[in-house]
């Protein structure tokens, strides 16, 4: 660890205005992670591995009120009370952690035994099992990316915000003899993807990079954004998530309420 | 033909018959075996579960089998540490039902876990703050004890017992068992406590989440509480079943009702303190979370008659027939209450694991129903198989009741203090 | 997990779990451990073999 490593925070906002649900943060995503998929992912998504995922929510109204809000969802990286995220703390073999000089959840796939217990903390869906080995199809092992090592079966994995991105941005930086990382040198394959740029990454604790200055996370309470249009996703959980939504539309802001959501009987 | 293995004084089925009744058995057990290993050879592809259900029905039988086997160390508990010395008519298949229960939840966890090999992690790396790492280091060691408190009885054996090796080894295990209950004793509330820690502290699941003391959530004292209760219960239930298919009757009424009034009273205490519980959290706890109290029953399978079920039918009834003299001593009514004890502590078993992964938690997320394959099914019947082919080995084989004798000698003069409910407990014979 | 290795932090939390852990596998071994020597050394001096 270096001793004048500062400490980061790494997060991300979505401009739920912005994201057209086109899926191409979905692509990078996979592509860039070597991430597994099933010979027909047409049947049952629930045994599908994709660390971003776009979820579609609709105002439920006829034409021409009718509306779709696309959102897209990584792993949040909660840090919890104090790097207490749900799925960090129950991991029986700390084969998941919490990152207090980046801000990262990282996953351990040669520690992880598939106990699922972090899955099972995980509000968000946000971690998924490798039900299969890994196959791809005759010819594309070339194409996967030798910086990401690939899952076996039985393993849980999760969007890890690129952080092999990360670390050979460090090592370029270190070899230039600089500690710290520009805004730019960083950022994940679905925020470099996003034809919208819906997305924007970052580090929360840099008051210069435009995360922050989008979002303004309070560090006294939570990291709960100032910016009247910074939502976090089931934030009065505690989970205290790193990744932040924005919408000026109300019915959205109405539809992601959980207060919202959990008081009413779900009848739909 | 295998007579000369049999406990002294005691009859038993002719050999053709047994064999007969372990084949009949030994097949659904070899159809579960096969299950098994499916999912160690091809993987967990091979269950229905997904990523909404990570933890499924083989993590409910795990937890309900080691609340139902509770009873092996709350009857050692009693009898050990408080001195219930009339329980030492029953503790022995107390501590069979619980060696099996437990043995079965290590087999599944090892079916269960994706990477079984790797399953030692959790001791070398474990994460000590972790409630899983807490239950897989007392599962273990109390298994340890269990087999300990089951080796003896084995030793007791008619021919095994005759190796003066043996016959040393089992005296002197006898000798310091207590040493070996009060560490059972230490571990079970622990680890049974870190079962409810595993649901309670998962505070992004508000269907689970409570709080609690210190580092534990109301749940782990809880499933503690309803272990100990609810565990005699199966005993009980598996004895009055084992008296029916062996025509015998194999311990003291005395005993069976003294150990049903103590599951009573703590049925009692505990399904009082799961209700305030319950209360909270559905007007406290939850509510603070954003979630109301009738959203979490707001499906068609998952509705308030699970709650119902499991705080009245499976709670406060078997409570209320177990702590009445007239209620207990009924065999009927004694019978109905032991198992709706056992059904009331698997519903909350089922709740903890499966609603808490059926309940929808983000705003745009509905409801997961999950059903299990054949192979999920097949490896949770698995251990049932092999339990009832432990618990007939041992019935035959061994000296698991050792009133049996006495008990069955002859017709006429048992059934004189038998009928006298209000007989207090015999002066203790010689102990064995 | 033992102090020597190199996921050891020396804290509470580790003592008491890591701790519980070694001292109920003590108990455990010790307590067989005497069992099994005692019955080695009982049959020795002749106990146990004129029970039947």
């Amino acid at each position: 660890m270096e001793m004048n490593a500062k400490q980061h925070k790494y997060g991300m906002v979505i401009d739920l205005d912005k994201c057209t649900g086109c899926g191409a943060c979905m692509v990078a995503c996979m592509a860039e992670n070597n991430v597994p998929f099933k010979k027909d992912e047409s049947d049952n998504k629930r045994d599908s591995i994709t660390w971003m995922r776009v979820f579609k929510v609709s105002n439920d109204k006829p034409y021409p009120e009718a509306d779709i809000c696309y959102l897209p969802r990584p792993c949040m990286h909660c840090e919890g009370h104090d790097g207490h995220s749900p799925c960090v703390s129950v991991c029986p073999a700390t084969a998941t952690d919490y990152s207090q000089e980046t801000g990262v959840v990282s996953q351990i796939y040669t520690r992880c035994f598939g106990c699922r217990y972090c899955m099972a903390a995980c509000p968000y869906h946000a971690r998924y099992f490798n039900w299969w080995d890994p196959v791809w199809p005759e010819g594309m092992e070339k194409y996967l990316s030798p910086n990401v090592s690939p899952r076996m079966r039985g393993v849980v994995e999760k969007c890890s915000f690129c952080f092999h991105r990360y670390q050979l941005a460090m090592e370029k930086a270190h070899y230039e003899g600089r500690a710290e990382l520009e805004e730019q040198e960083y950022q994940p394959a679905c925020v470099q993807a996003c034809p919208a740029g819906a997305i924007v990454f970052g580090d929360l604790n840099n008051p210069e990079h435009r995360v922050t200055r989008i979002v303004e996370p309070d560090p006294h309470h939570h990291f709960t954004g100032h910016s009247k249009k910074a939502l976090r996703l089931l934030e009065q959980l505690g989970t205290n998530p790193k990744v932040y939504y924005l919408t000026e539309r109300q019915w959205v802001r109405k539809a992601l309420d959980q207060y919202n959501f959990g008081s009413q009987a779900a009848a739909h | 033909m295998d007579s000369a293995l049999f406990p002294k004084g005691v009859k038993r089925c002719p050999t053709w018959k047994f064999a007969l009744w372990i084949g009949a058995v030994g097949i659904v057990l070899l159809w579960g075996v096969y299950a098994m290993l499916l999912c160690w050879l091809k993987g967990l592809n091979q269950t229905n579960m997904n990523d909404y259900y990570g933890f499924a029905l083989w993590i409910w039988a795990d937890l309900a089998v080691i609340a139902l086997g509770g009873g092996a160390f709350f009857t050692g508990f009693l009898r050990y540490l408080v001195g219930k010395e009339e329980l030492k008519n029953i503790i022995n298949f107390a501590v069979l039902i619980g060696f099996i229960c437990y043995s079965s939840a290590l087999l599944i966890l090892a079916i269960d876990v994706g990477q079984p090999l790797r399953s030692w992690f959790i001791f070398w790396h474990a994460n000590v703050h972790s409630m899983l790492t807490e239950v897989a280091f007392c599962l273990t060691c109390y298994f340890g004890v269990l087999t300990i408190e089951y080796l003896p009885l084995i030793l007791e054996n008619r021919q095994i017992d005759k190796v003066p090796f043996f016959h040393n080894l089992g005296h002197n295990m006898h000798e310091i068992m207590a040493v070996f209950a009060a560490t059972g004793a230490f571990l079970s509330f622990f680890h049974q406590g870190s079962l409810g820690g595993v649901a309670g502290v998962l505070f992004g699941r508000p269907f689970a989440f409570r709080e609690g003391i210190l580092i534990w959530p109301w749940t782990f004292f809880l499933f503690t509480w309803s272990a100990a209760a609810f565990g005699p219960c199966f005993t009980i239930f598996l004895l009055k079943i084992t008296e029916k298919i062996t025509a015998k009757k194999l311990v003291k009424d005395s005993t069976v009702w003294l150990l049903a009034k103590i599951s009573g009273w703590m049925i009692l205490t505990y399904i009082v303190a799961k209700t305030i519980d319950t209360i909270y959290w559905l007007t406290v706890t939850a509510p603070g979370a954003g979630y109301s109290a009738g959203f979490f029953y707001d499906n068609w399978f998952y509705n308030i008659g699970w709650l119902i079920a499991e705080i009245v039918v499976g709670g406060f009834i078997p409570a209320l027939i177990l702590i009445t003299e007239k209620g207990r001593k009924n065999p009927t009514s004694l019978f109905v209450a032991v198992l709706l004890g056992v059904i009331g502590v698997s519903i909350n078993r089922w709740v903890m694991v499966l609603q808490v992964m059926a309940v929808p938690v983000m705003p745009f997320d509905t409801w997961a129903l999950y059903y299990p394959s054949w192979q999920e099914v097949a490896t949770t019947i698995l251990p049932v198989a092999y339990g009832i082919i432990l618990v007939s080995l041992s019935y035959r084989y061994l000296p698991v009741f050792p009133n049996e004798v006495e008990l069955n000698a002859a017709p006429e003069p048992v059934a004189v203090p038998e009928t006298d409910p209000d007989m207090p407990a015999e002066a203790a014979p010689a102990r064995a | 997990m033992l102090p020597f290795g190199f996921e050891w932090i020396w804290d509470m939390s580790h003592l008491v779990f890591m701790g519980g852990l070694w001292y109920a596998l003590t108990i455990i071994g010790v307590g067989m451990a005497y069992c099994i020597i005692k019955a080695a050394v009982d049959t020795i001096q002749g106990k146990g073999a004129h029970h039947h």
